[in-house]
């Protein structure tokens, strides 16, 4: 490798490392692959569904909660690459560095507290809603 | 260091990795059985050790399925991913003085970015599979790994605050006075209960609970494609038992009388078993109990951890 | 040619093909596949550059995080050559515009790029991308910025929550 002799010592073990693993791994793809026994019977090639019968397609669309998990996920992680930034040179940056961190991290638990808030953080079904449609469907009864 | 010694320590760490891996199969069933009150698997050479063997054998032999509904070559590389994301992380870790395959200035930081690449074998493997129930672990799995992922991050902080580099020998060093579970309690206990998610073990397994997924995301998955993931859980388990001896317990460190490896290892072995001592004890908590607990105790916590170890150090500092 | 140089062009042309992948592969998926192996390339550049801390924080934020969320919303919509809407002429029309426009500027870029060119000898000397100087240039000289980065965490967040949260 080029560059600084920190580099020279260090990157190339890491490349023959990365090397012998992908072989390793193609290796055992393809023993497998040579070694496995291959057959075909009536309900080979179905999906497993518990033993049943395959009932629609699998390509299912899913709730959007997932979506906000992974943006709250990106928001959180770049985050934390700046304050590990921030941890690394601590002790030169001192107490003005970490002023600059704490008005950060404060905004962001800001955006926790809001996120908390909205019940974007509720992942579960909802108690009170149901709750809610339970007494409804009560009252409607006893009328 | 010669040419040849870099390249026997690469095989090395390499040989002794896979062969932990297949081992704790051994291991983990026989602690399992220990803790039931069972004799576990005994028949197979002394204490039954050769089981290993024997499981990796058959693992060969089976069926090596794609399934004709998958999407075929991202089928296959998912399990590699995880197999080889695991295995590069252990690039940074000192098992003793000089010995590590590459002792990068950014290890800490090698170690996270591997282990958020792990996090596609999951979603990829139960997308390919097109499959419901893979399809269902496969959502679990990532929601849950890149959550706790964010935790395992920020609960190393207090030690790199402490130890001014990210590089696993620094630490190590940093680390002859005291060790520092005893200044970072609470990042080692959301590092270890991060580490627990991010391997996707019990009891956070959600993303293959099998009492309600089958097997999660790996539910298509035959032969030795399965046996990757398996291999690879057992790495991971691993990875964080050793990144924990080495981050919180002084890696290497011990008294004399012992060669520095020999420490490192009974350390990684001790959390290997607690690990297994969790599967062994605990139930499993619901989805969306463990996503609420992550975002809503851990990350305030892990911020406070390090807001307070930042002000303390500072002050004592002066 | 030096190591680095076999290391530059191997990971130049592996960039490049990834990111023709992933522009011709019919299936959104994959695509996001090979932008992750382009961003690998990518980190691979930085490292020749000694900028080792952009290399691991592209992986991590980059290929660890933004393409999980790329592959979220591509599984939410459920994306499929079969589902694919048709495309019509409009949009075409306009790609090629901005397209067009984005050549331009990549290639006027380009040609003031030039008399840098006999500069190479940059490659492995800069210390820009060290860990300790990244901090301390971020944290005197560009707080204010840092700061209000995080103002635009919080309307992002918003934005996803509208996004996302109608019932």
């Amino acid at each position: 490798m080029p560059g600084s002799d920190v580099n020279n010592s260090v990157l190339w073990p890491l490349l023959l490392y990365a090397a012998v693993v992908a072989f390793l791994i193609i290796a055992i793809l393809a023993l497998s692959y040579i070694l496995g026994q291959h057959h075909q019977d009536k309900a080979t090639d179905q999906p497993y569904e518990g033993g049943i019968e395959q009932t629609g397609s699998a390509r299912l669309r899913f709730s959007a909660q997932f979506y906000l998990v992974a943006m709250l996920f990106v928001i959180f992680d770049v985050e934390a690459v700046f304050i590990m930034l921030w941890a690394l040179g601590f002790y030169e940056l001192g107490w003005a560095g970490y002023i600059g961190v704490s008005v950060f991290i404060v905004q962001l638990v800001v955006v926790l507290i809001y996120e908390w808030g909205i019940g974007a953080l509720d992942f579960g079904p909802d108690e009170k809603k149901i709750m809610r449609a339970y007494r409804r469907k009560i009252k409607n009864q006893s009328v | 260091m010669t040419v040849m010694q870099h390249v026997w320590i690469v095989l090395g760490v390499l040989f002794v990795l896979l062969n932990i891996g297949a081992g704790l199969i051994w291991v983990e069933r026989r602690m399992l059985a220990l803790w039931q009150d069972r004799l576990g698997p005994n028949r197979a050479g002394p204490l039954g050790i050769l089981i290993v063997l024997a499981d990796t054998l058959k693992l060969f032999f089976k069926e090596d399925w794609v399934p004709p509904f998958a999407d075929k070559w991202v089928f296959i590389i998912a399990p590699a991913i995880v197999v080889a994301s695991v295995l590069m992380s252990f690039v940074v870790i000192p098992f003793a003085p000089g010995i590590v395959v590459a002792d990068l200035n950014v290890g800490l930081l090698f170690f996270l970015a591997m282990s958020s690449i792990g996090v596609y074998s999951i979603v990829l493997g139960g997308w390919a599979s097109n499959n419901k129930y893979a399809l269902l672990g496969a959502l679990r799995g990532a929601s849950q790994m890149i959550a706790y992922e964010v935790f395992m991050g920020l609960s190393l902080m207090g030690v790199v605050m402490m130890t001014g580099s990210f590089k696993l020998t620094d630490i190590v060093e940093a680390q002859r006075d005291m060790w520092f579970f005893i200044k970072q309690p609470i990042g080692l206990v959301i590092f270890f209960i991060a580490g627990i998610a991010e391997t996707h073990r019990l009891p956070f397994d959600i993303p293959e609970a099998e009492s309600e997924l089958i097997a999660g995301y790996h539910a298509e998955y035959s032969g030795m494609k399965f046996g990757m993931f398996f291999i690879g859980e057992y790495l991971g388990i691993t990875l964080i038992s050793a990144m924990t001896a080495t981050i919180f317990f002084g890696g290497w460190l011990g008294p004399e009388f012992l060669p520095g490896w020999v420490w490192f290892f009974t350390k990684t072995f001790a959390f290997i078993l607690f690990f297994i001592l969790l599967r062994a004890s605990l139930p499993r908590p619901r989805y969306d109990q463990l996503m609420e607990y992550g975002w809503k105790i851990l990350l305030p916590l892990v911020l406070a951890n390090v807001m307070i170890t930042g002000a303390v150090l500072l002050w004592l500092k002066g | 040619m030096t190591a680095s140089e076999i290391i530059f062009w191997f990971l130049s042309v592996l960039a490049l093909f990834s990111a023709i992948m992933v522009l011709i592969s019919r299936n959104p998926v994959h695509s996001v596949l090979w932008l992750i192996v382009v961003f690998f390339a990518i980190s691979g550049h930085y490292i020749l550059l000694n900028a080792q801390f952009l290399a691991i924080v592209n992986l991590i934020v980059y290929a660890g995080a933004i393409m999980v969320l790329f592959l979220f919303v591509i599984m939410l919509m459920n994306l499929n050559t079969e589902t694919e809407p048709q495309r019509n002429t409009w949009l075409k029309v306009i790609g090629v515009i901005s397209g067009g426009l984005l050549l331009t500027v990549m290639v006027s870029a380009a040609r003031s790029a030039g008399e840098l060119s006999n500069k190479t000898a940059l490659i492995g000397a800069g210390d820009i991308g060290l860990i300790q100087n990244l901090g301390k240039v971020l944290f005197n000289q560009y707080v204010v910025p840092f700061e209000i980065t995080s103002v635009l965490f919080l309307s992002a967040m918003v934005g996803a929550v509208v996004i996302g949260k109608k019932d």
